[in-house]
């Protein structure tokens, strides 16, 4: 069989478009900053990996390895990955003490390993694709793994099945308490709100923004006393200190009733200088935390970032 | 160099297509594809409106056919808006991911058997290509798919959105494995991957009929796989606003809603084929003449009509069924779909098995299976029933919810409890109401009638 190998013109053409491709994504694996552009370009990796694959008639092959590594694993991957945080780079901490060094052995050890097979081997002589294929790819493929190869094939799928049976019973956490039915939580908070836990333990906390100047999701809600409530905003974005005080929406709602009656409008910085009635405190995250209330919102005491009495009914 | 790898036997010859052959047929599945989709959406306006008593889109052309194309336009003219805190790269990929890999599945959908194209000396089957694998190639690109899914809610930066595609990356993997379950068996029982190989198989009984399991598993995971009613839990408009695309606008959106309704024929076609015995005639017609509705041009009606009636098991579902809460949804996938389509395989396994390696007929197995299956029925019928309710014996034990509601069916039922007015349990019945007496008393009618005249 040394015939001579002939390569189509269809071929390099496919061979030429992917290759580049495959190579790029594999280099982003290395160089690109966020985690999912990694997981999206080792997935095109695989997918023109196999189309290689079904191009060199091994169909079976390619076909198996889009469903389980591109279908399942890195999108368990991207799972993963996107629940950890949109904004999350990669940590280079060391969590486990010498990682790195045995990471490099372990490496040196493969590649060593895997030259000395390689280059020791002794391939048989080809019997060409039309005998290996002659019943078909997927039955020649079924041959090889379910005849010849079936020991190593099992052992694999038991420590698969292992593997699998271990990430259940790691992960398994048992139950504390009696798990609650719909029944017990209705009776659970009809109860707190009978003891006076506040109305948000029976009804949903009030949205954000309502009776206040904007309806922003930053803004709290302002009840029939005119005290904000807290409830209304999201814990992130208390413990961010990101929520907005009244008297910064007094200014931008000033200024836009203005513009909208088609008085002159004063820059904000000339306004300051004036000292007009609407000061436009344009505050940073920082000085917003402890929120700067309007005066005649809220009484200096009621501050959003304080918990106040009513709120905290159902935030758990 | 080598002839290509194409299924052999019973299975489609694909060996007299040019190159130029090959590009107009996928140039024609491309065309058919996008103006199935336009029908699709009148088909289902007009279902859903005949199952809600209205007419649906009745004005723009004959019985308002083309309201889908003025529909299309303003969609794509609409601004396109790209977010701020969206993955510039991943937002613009997303929705290409998605409708690139649902058009590729009708690339191994076969329409019907070689034909001679008419004015040519070409015969030619009609079918782009054929695989040997062409079943895995199916759930292949099926999992890319649900990439454009993830990474679209991911990329947009916003909550809603990510809650979409969490939940649709759940629900696909795990519908995904009943699907692949259910295909496995059609696999067994015809013995090959390769779609025109299963088509031939199913020349003398549909697979439909032969592993009914099967089929019902699959269009169950076929309607979760294509988030449709009542699985429709990634786009919860309730809940999520619109699932993954809710930061998507004009043709980005467009992408995906084609997506969507590609994906739905898709699934429909892929039932089609491998249950439905694909483009060949419904029983009475295949016998005619020889079979003469199974040759020529004819096999493609047989398949449109198949594929339409299965758009409209689609439709007949959305206007019938509620959305399922998520956890019943996932229940359903794992506990009861996986175990019974893993329990059905390896029963079919073992069937073809003994088929293959011993002499007992079909017939005898299928009699000695049936005789097998009454006895145990016998059995269990012998076996006493399993006291459902716990006795009164001991009341407040492990079970507490159900001691609670078997006391509370014996107490009377207290209409304003702790204060708050209840409305009665199952089981239990208002008390008459005081107020009754006053109202009626003064009419002098009879409090029979009343209550006839309140309804």
């Amino acid at each position: 069989m040394t015939e001579q190998l002939v390569i189509s013109t269809g071929e390099t053409v496919l061979f030429w478009v992917l290759a580049p491709l495959a190579v790029l994504g594999a280099l982003s694996l290395l160089f690109a900053r966020r985690v999912v552009h990694i997981a999206v370009s080792i997935a095109g990796v695989m997918v023109a990996l196999a189309i290689l694959y079904i191009a060199l008639e091994a169909p079976f092959l390619g076909i198996a390895q889009i469903v389980v590594y591109t279908g399942a694993v890195m999108m368990l991957f991207l799972f993963v990955i996107m629940l950890v945080g949109v904004d999350s780079v990669e940590s280079l901490a060391e969590t486990l003490t010498g990682q790195r060094w045995i990471a490099v052995v372990g490496g040196v050890g493969l590649v060593a390993l895997m030259i000395a097979v390689v280059t020791r081997a002794a391939f048989a002589e080809p019997v060409g694709l039309a005998t290996v294929n002659v019943d078909s790819n997927p039955v020649g493929v079924a041959h090889l793994i379910f005849g010849d190869y079936i020991f190593p094939f099992e052992l694999t799928a038991a420590l698969l099945i292992t593997a699998a049976l271990g990430a259940l019973v790691l992960s398994h956490r048992r139950r504390l308490g009696r798990k609650l039915g719909q029944k017990e939580t209705v009776e659970a908070k009809l109860a707190a709100f009978a003891s006076g836990a506040g109305a948000t333990s029976v009804v949903s906390a009030p949205g954000p923004g309502v009776y206040a100047r904007t309806n922003s999701a930053d803004m709290p809600a302002i009840d029939a006393q005119g005290k904000t409530l807290d409830a209304s905003i999201t814990t992130v974005l208390r413990v961010r200190g990101q929520v907005h005080g009244q008297a910064d929406a007094t200014a931008q709602t000033t200024r836009a009733a203005r513009i909208a009656s088609g008085a002159p409008v004063i820059e904000a910085d000339r306004e300051e200088q004036l000292g007009t009635s609407a000061p436009a405190e344009v505050s940073s995250p920082e000085q917003a935390s402890p929120a700067v209330d309007g005066p005649e919102a809220t009484p200096p005491d009621e501050r959003p970032g304080e918990p106040s009495k009513t709120g905290e009914g159902d935030e758990q | 160099m080598n002839p290509p790898v194409l299924a052999a036997g019973g299975g489609a010859d694909f060996s007299a297509d040019t190159i130029g052959l090959v590009v107009i047929k996928a140039a024609v599945i491309l065309v058919f594809l996008l103006l199935s989709v336009l029908f699709a959406l009148w088909f289902e306006r007009r279902i859903i409106g005949r199952f809600q008593e209205r007419l649906g889109p009745n004005v723009r052309g004959p019985f308002g056919l083309v309201q889908s194309i003025p529909d299309a336009l303003k969609l794509l003219l609409k601004e396109d808006i790209t977010v701020k805190a969206a993955d510039k790269l991943i937002y613009k990929l997303a929705p290409l991911i998605s409708v690139f890999c649902a058009f590729m599945i009708f690339a191994i959908i076969p329409f019907g058997p070689a034909v001679h194209i008419p004015g040519t000396d070409i015969i030619t089957p009609l079918q782009l290509t054929d695989l040997p694998v062409a079943v895995l190639y199916i759930l292949a690109v099926t999992g890319l798919g649900v990439y454009g899914i993830v990474l679209g809610g991911w990329s947009a930066g916003s909550t809603y959105p990510l809650l979409g595609a969490v939940r649709s990356t759940a629900q696909v993997l795990s519908y995904e494995l009943s699907m692949s379950l259910a295909l496995v068996s059609v696999l067994l029982v015809s013995g090959s991957m390769s779609t025109s190989e299963i088509v031939d198989a199913q020349t003398d009984l549909w697979w439909s009929i032969a592993v009914l399991p099967a089929f019902i598993i699959y269009v169950i995971s076929m309607l979760g796989e294509t988030n449709r009613l009542p699985f429709d839990l990634p786009e919860a408009e309730g809940e999520l606003v619109g699932g993954y695309n809710t930061e998507y606008s004009s043709m980005k959106f467009a992408w995906f809603f084609l997506a969507e309704y590609i994906n739905m024929l898709n699934a429909s076609a892929i039932a089609t084929t491998l249950f439905l015995g694909g483009w060949r005639a419904p029983w009475p017609l295949s016998a005619i003449n020889g079979g003469m509705f199974n040759e020529g041009w004819w096999p493609l009606l047989w398949f449109m009509l198949k594929l339409w009636l299965v758009m409209f098991f689609f439709v007949w579902v959305r206007a019938t069924l509620l959305r399922f809460r998520y956890d019943q949804f996932m229940h359903l996938g794992w506990k009861v779909l996986i175990p019974v389509a893993l329990a059905w395989v390896v029963g079919v396994g073992v069937i073809q098995g003994v088929r293959q390696f011993t002499d007992i007929s079909l017939q005898t197995l299928l009699f000695t299976l049936a005789g097998v299956l009454v006895v145990f029925a016998v059995v269990l019928l012998l076996i006493p029933e399993k006291k459902d309710t716990v006795p009164d014996a001991k009341p407040g034990s492990t079970s507490g919810a159900k001691g609670k509601s078997t006391a509370e069916e014996t107490e009377p039922f207290d209409a304003f409890a702790h204060g708050y007015p209840v409305p009665p349990l199952p089981g239990q019945s208002l008390p008459p109401s005081p107020r009754r007496a006053k109202v009626t008393a003064p009419a002098g009618a009879p409090a029979s009638e009343e209550e006839n005249n309140d309804g």
